[in-house]
């Protein structure tokens, strides 16, 4: 089960993540985009952008740091194995482009327990390198109960 | 396709329709290109040992594909503000035929004087829809 008292836990800034033109790239053809804004520079810019956009899930990339950090803090109680993800969210105030330096800072916003499952509420807020806030991916992870917790 | 107008939008309208067709190649090129290795995404051993049907596709490579229907239609007209789904059943990937996903975009809601529409995609696998409330939030320029 994981550990009720987490919520409301607030973990460190990661370490930057400078977003690449060339894994915006990868990540775009991965989630089988053609859209130019994702795969041509020249495009970007004709459309107001300084570099190649980045699609709308690929700050799940950055967020990962963060659910690392909830997975590492043994104090959780958050066993990977049983891990199942729920449900996601990102709310944008920009899009992430190429030469974004993101830091993200992950808070529990809630933990649920439902039938012997916990229900993990992760919110990742990633800033640029002025502070600014670009994007707020959120996270339900539902952490299936160990047999012997079932009754 | 045509670059869509805000005006010229309604709700109810289908935007954009596409088959999607998930591997275990594309599987893996999104496991490269996200930093989820989770080995049930690639290997039917594991899949099998926790008692899955076999290898599943990531959710996140279903939510990715389907936003990437909606942003290739929307091009340079607009921008996602927001984007969110539930995983609400398993997408299993054959090792041959892989798997066929349906993904239909339809103008849910629209506010004229912030210039946004809702878009409500419909993501089908085997007859059944396998991500609940897959909305996207679009700002028109």
């Amino acid at each position: 089960m994981v550990n009720p008292e987490i919520q409301g836990r607030v973990y460190p800034p990661t370490a930057p993540y400078l977003v690449g033109r060339e894994k915006v790239r990868e990540f775009a053809r991965a989630v089988l985009s053609t859209s130019p804004l994702h795969l041509d520079p020249e495009a970007a810019r004709a459309a107001g952008y300084a570099d190649v956009v980045a699609p709308p899930t690929f700050a799940v990339v950055v967020q990962e740091a963060t659910l690392a950090q909830l997975l590492a803090d043994e104090a959780a109680g958050v066993d990977f194995s049983r891990v199942v993800h729920g449900d996601q969210r990102f709310t944008y105030t920009r899009p992430i482009v190429a030469g974004d330096e993101l830091t993200a800072t992950l808070t529990i916003a809630a933990v649920k327990q439902l039938g012997g499952h916990s229900m993990v509420t992760a919110s990742s807020e990633i800033v640029d390198a002025d502070g600014a806030h670009v994007v707020t991916a959120i996270s339900t992870l539902v952490v299936r109960a160990a047999e012997e917790e079932q009754a | 396709m045509s670059t869509p107008v805000f005006a010229e939008l309604s709700v109810g309208e289908v935007v954009a329709e596409r088959e999607l067709l998930a591997t275990r190649d594309r599987l893996v090129r999104y496991a490269g290109a996200s930093g989820d290795f989770n080995p049930i995404h690639y290997r039917d051993d594991v899949a099998l040992s926790v008692g899955l049907p076999g290898v599943l596709a990531h959710g996140m490579f279903t939510m990715g594909a389907a936003g990437s229907v909606v942003t290739d239609w929307l091009g340079a007209a607009g921008r996602v503000v927001d984007y969110q789904s539930r995983f609400t059943r398993p997408v299993p990937v054959d090792a041959d035929a892989g798997a066929v996903i349906t993904v239909t975009a339809t103008v849910g809601a629209i506010d004229a004087t912030l210039r946004t529409a809702r878009l409500d995609l419909k993501v089908v696998f085997d007859g059944a829809t396998v991500l609940g409330k897959a909305q996207l939030a679009v700002a028109f320029e």
